[in-house]
């Protein structure tokens, strides 16, 4: 039998509420309800299932999809040992065994004909057949299945089936509001706040250019990026050069843009 | 009196009041009087700053001019200016004097004696601007260079006509130099000379700054950031910082020289000036693309916290120190906003001397206004008045607690203005220096008025359409063309037509496909054949290129457990699929009505009837294989009218309504391929695809009515295909014409095939794209 402890969370997860999602998903959680969070990248879907399986004492088996995954990735395979073969449970049929809370990450990633596995797992059936070993196991009662999703891409490839995307509820995750996310990243990094509140205001300039040359705006997570940096002794502007500014961007006028943004906002010389 | 024909008392034994003066006059030896009415004032303002060796040399070269028997203008023209200039090249004439007595002998050898004058009457002014001896010395040379390549000649190589752009050209020559560099002038000059050189009346029209090309290559030359270059990052600007946007719409501040336009916005858009210079101020310099954000960042507090007040009650004065203090109270809250802003207004916002305005004699009313301006933004600014530091405090209470508003900070105005009232406020002579803060807007949207005033301008009244001024298809877009001469684009030279093609009957062209049906169905099989292009994993591989490691330990795990074990073990790879974009762009000018002469067709089509036929079976062939691809067609009839005609766009199905448009084919007049390319591959350059291919039939080589070099216009063509190929479009030339060798590979290079036999056409084209997309 797995170890179950090694997939639990030990320390309490920094996670700032930021609405009714907490006790919505632990409604979901009671009824075993599979779960999809959605939001664009970077603004907090993985921490907040983190939070929640810490919340509610659950195991947590992440996986992140890629095009590569198989179905026996998620599922198991058999391996060659001394003896013979053995089989080696998946992710997914671990959890399912253990009673642990499936995370996949960024599910659109993996590819279409993966994903239909977990369709068992998440209607009434709630069961995963091994076709390969000729087993069905029965999902453990705590089993619940979580997917997160960006659907900010613009390809037409990375979509969800509509048979998949029926099988889950919802939740929409969004940048925090202002003042929210500067405490946040403050929380986080131990920068001051009125440091943070400056550099939420350069990632709402990048995320007002969302569709005007951006494809995604400054993540939370680029943020904090940018704090930690801040934090070890580097300049603001440089940080924000570094962290916020340069990787999002090629385009030479928005890299000015933002450039004025980040001096325009952490001034020079105060007077 | 007409000047040039002697008085009957001679002006030579005219008596100067001072002897020196006296001898100098008879030294010049002139006899016209209106010289010498004001000969002894312009030898004062000589005097001020030559030498005595320097005064001789002035005299001696006016004395020259005035023998050259063009009259006493160009004479009077050089007393009077002179010191100027030699004043303005830092007071030393040494250099600069036989380099003006050079191209003024030159100018009287040619026929060109008549522009000595203006020469003379507007080199002060040039002097002025450029500062420098050497500055002065090339702007003669490029006057001279304007000149000499401009003056005509009918038989041989006197020059016998003179220069019709060059009076012109010395006239404007001041206001060229205020927006331009002498390098830029220099290009300025060349583009007129090379344009419009055998063209008299076009070229005055060049130099006198009359034509719309001379504005347009003048816009281009200029100095300082030009909005054109900025316009898509000030978009972003005010997006990001913002959340704002709206039209920006450019004025020309080259032309309005004594009533610059100022900043301002209304339901049209922001209207900002159309270049801006780096601001060198005391605080550092500023770029232009600054000035442009402060100006744009002013609009949009306005925008956001202005409210627009009743003033018919209010005076002028009380008018403006109203749009002062409101200037004042958004800025700040865009500091509040973006600190760093405060950096970039301070810079540009003068800093009006204390002292600067004597209040006895003139009026100080936009002096004080601009002070306080600065004292409000500006916590170091210093002054010491006591109205003004009370009035400070009050604005910074009344804004610290929130936003205030228009109608709190205007009670506040309208209290300075009670206060600091004086009598010489209504003195005509006003303070201007210092006052002009050049990143405001002019505050119209501040105001309402009840009644309608007499001094507002319905600036933006509705234009009504003239009643022939109906739009036809799309509005024109422009293109440059380049100019391998000097290696630059002309700008906005081409304006290209787009419309949609004629419709004519669809079941033509289901005739001509049924006609080349022996031809269609061996098309069919070779595009069965076509290789897909892109990469796909294929697995159960028993040699590949990769090992697969699932079946691999699959293969071992049946061999160890005694079942036959699965040798296929290895992947690789092959392509599948297709992702390419074509445009096909027809030549369809007037030589495709040409009859084919080939002893293969007897029936006598014309090229335009076999273009047809070849088009209809490659759209055929084309959508058989599912690429997406557009056709147009194009023709032109001098640069102002290219027409661009649609036939079926990417979107578009190979249906009756295309082919309708196929057979409405028609040519005629002439092939301006440059501007064509362009236009095609900028539709191609936006799909998304692997391979973007312009696929151009042609028959014959670029040529157009009013280009009369053969060059210029196979040179522009290959330009445009370098740009095309720059943008990821591979551009590929069929040509008809049995002789395109001399010029296609020129054009593009190895990307070019030339048919013969142009009655193979119709089963050559098909075969060319498989063997393209192969």
């Amino acid at each position: 039998m797995t170890d179950k402890t090694q997939y639990l969370v030990r320390q309490e997860p920094y996670y700032q509420v930021q609405g009714q999602e907490v006790a919505l998903y632990e409604a979901a959680y009671h009824a075993r309800l599979p779960v999809m969070v959605k939001g664009p990248t970077g603004c907090g879907k993985s921490r907040f299932i983190e939070y929640m399986a810490w919340k509610l004492g659950r195991p947590l088996i992440t996986v992140a999809c890629n095009e590569d995954m198989t179905a026996s990735d998620l599922v198991g395979r058999y391996l060659l040992d001394a003896n013979g073969t053995r089989w080696l449970d998946g992710p997914l049929t671990t959890a399912a065994r253990i009673g642990a809370i499936c995370y996949l990450d960024e599910i659109v990633e993996a590819r279409q004909d993966t994903t239909v596995v977990i369709h068992p797992l998440t209607d009434h059936r709630r069961t995963l057949p091994l076709d390969k070993k000729g087993e069905l196991v029965e999902a453990h009662a705590d089993f619940q299945l979580v997917i997160s999703y960006n659907p900010g891409y613009q390809s037409l490839m990375k979509d969800l089936k509509q048979s998949t995307k029926q099988r889950f509820t919802a939740f929409d995750f969004d940048y925090p509001e202002a003042t929210l996310e500067a405490q946040i990243v403050a929380r986080e990094t131990g920068i001051e706040q009125s440091v943070a509140a400056q550099l939420v205001k350069v990632a709402q300039a990048a995320r007002n250019l969302k569709g005007h040359g951006l494809d995604e705006g400054v993540s939370t997570r680029l943020i904090v990026y940018a704090a930690t940096l801040i934090g070890n002794g580097v300049a603001p502007r440089d940080a924000c050069r570094m962290a916020m500014v340069r990787p999002i961007t090629d385009d030479a006028d928005i890299r000015a843009t933002l450039d004025h943004a980040i001096d325009a906002t952490f001034d020079a010389n105060p007077a | 009196m007409p000047t040039g024909i002697r008085p009957v008392t001679d002006a030579r034994q005219r008596q100067m009041a001072h002897p020196q003066v006296q001898a100098w006059w008879q030294a010049l030896d002139c006899g016209f009087a209106p010289v010498a009415d004001v000969f002894e004032e312009c030898l004062d303002e000589a005097l001020s700053s030559f030498s005595r060796a320097q005064m001789e040399a002035y005299i001696e070269a006016a004395r020259f001019i005035g023998k050259l028997g063009r009259g006493p203008e160009p004479l009077l023209a050089f007393l009077e200016e002179w010191p100027a200039v030699a004043a303005a090249a830092s007071g030393d004439q040494e250099p600069l004097l036989p380099q003006v007595m050079g191209a003024i002998r030159a100018m009287q050898k040619s026929p060109n004696s008549a522009a000595i004058t203006p020469f003379l009457q507007t080199l002060a002014a040039v002097a002025k601007r450029l500062q420098s001896a050497e500055q002065i010395e090339l702007y003669i040379d490029i006057a001279l260079n304007l000149m000499v390549r401009t003056s005509a000649s009918i038989h041989g190589h006197h020059t016998t006509f003179p220069s019709p752009g060059l009076p012109a050209f010395l006239e404007q020559a001041p206001r060229l130099l205020g927006l331009l560099s002498t390098a830029g002038l220099r290009n300025w000059t060349e583009f007129g000379i090379r344009n419009y050189g055998s063209h008299p009346e076009r070229q005055v029209e060049f130099f006198s700054l009359k034509s719309a090309d001379s504005h347009a290559v003048l816009q281009r030359e200029r100095h300082g950031t030009l909005f054109a270059d900025v316009e898509r990052s000030l978009d972003l600007y005010l997006r990001a910082l913002w959340r704002d946007s709206d039209l920006l719409v450019p004025y020309s501040t080259a032309f309005d020289e004594l009533r610059q336009p100022v900043p301002y916005f209304d339901k049209l858009g922001m209207r900002v000036p159309d270049v801006f210079d780096d601001a060198h101020g005391p605080a550092g310099i500023v770029s232009g693309l600054n000035r442009y954000r402060a100006v744009l960042a002013h609009m949009v507090g306005h925008r956001r916290w202005s409210t627009a007040q009743i003033a018919d009650n209010w005076s002028p004065f009380q008018r403006m120190a109203v749009e002062f203090f409101e200037d004042c109270r958004i800025e700040t809250l865009l500091i509040r906003e973006y600190p760093g802003l405060r950096r970039i207004f301070l810079a540009l916002h003068p800093q009006p001397r204390q002292d600067a305005c004597d209040a006895e004699t003139t009026s100080c009313l936009r002096h004080r206004l601009a002070m306080l301006s600065r004292a409000l933004l500006d916590p170091g600014h210093g002054y010491t008045d006591p109205v003004l530091l009370d009035f400070v405090r009050r604005f910074h209470a009344l804004l610290s607690a929130s936003e205030s508003s228009t109608a709190e900070i205007a009670a506040l105005a309208l209290a300075y203005v009670a206060k600091t009232r004086r009598p010489s406020d209504q003195l005509a002579t006003i303070h201007f220096d210092d006052t002009v803060i050049d990143y405001r807007d002019d505050n119209r949207q501040l105001w309402k008025f009840i009644e309608e005033g007499d001094e507002e301008q319905a600036f933006d009244a509705e234009r009504k359409l003239e009643p022939g001024e109906a739009l036809r298809g799309l509005p024109p877009r422009r293109y440059p063309e380049w100019d391998d001469a000097s290696q630059t684009y002309r700008p906005d030279w081409v304006s290209v037509y787009e419309a949609l093609h004629a419709s004519g009957n669809a079941a033509d062209i289901d005739r001509l496909l049924q006609k080349h049906a022996a031809l269609a169905k061996h098309l069919k099989r070779l595009l069965d054949l076509l290789k897909p292009q892109d990469k796909v994993r294929i697995r159960y591989q028993e040699e590949g290129s990769d090992l697969d490691l699932d079946i691999a330990l699959g293969s071992l795990i049946d061999f160890k457990s005694g079942a036959t074990p699965d040798p296929r073990i290895n992947m690789s790879h092959r392509t599948d699929g297709r992702d390419i974009s074509v445009l096909l762009l027809l030549d369809l000018s007037e030589s495709l009505n040409e009859k084919v002469a080939g002893a293969g067709n007897a029936s006598g089509q014309t090229v335009l009837e076999l273009s047809q036929e070849a088009v209809s079976l490659l759209a055929w062939a084309i959508d058989c294989l599912g690429d997406p691809f557009a056709i147009a067609g194009f023709h032109s009839n001098t640069r102002h009218e290219v027409r661009y005609q649609h036939i079926k766009g990417f979107s578009e199905r190979w249906d009756d309504t295309v082919k309708a448009r196929l057979a409405a084919m028609s040519a005629g007049w002439s092939t301006r391929m440059g501007a064509a390319l362009r236009h095609a591959g900028h539709y191609l350059a936006a799909r998304q695809a692997d391979k973007k291919i312009l696929l151009l039939l042609t028959d014959g080589e670029p040529a157009d009515v009013d280009v009369a070099e053969p060059g210029h216009l196979r040179a522009d063509a290959r330009k445009a295909v370098e740009e095309l190929s720059a943008r990821g479009v591979d551009t590929f030339c069929l040509s008809l014409d049995p002789k395109a060798d001399d010029y296609v590979r020129g054009i593009f290079g190895k990307r070019h095939l030339v048919l013969d036999r142009v009655e193979q056409l119709p089963e050559r084209l098909p075969l060319l794209y498989m063997s393209l997309t192969r």
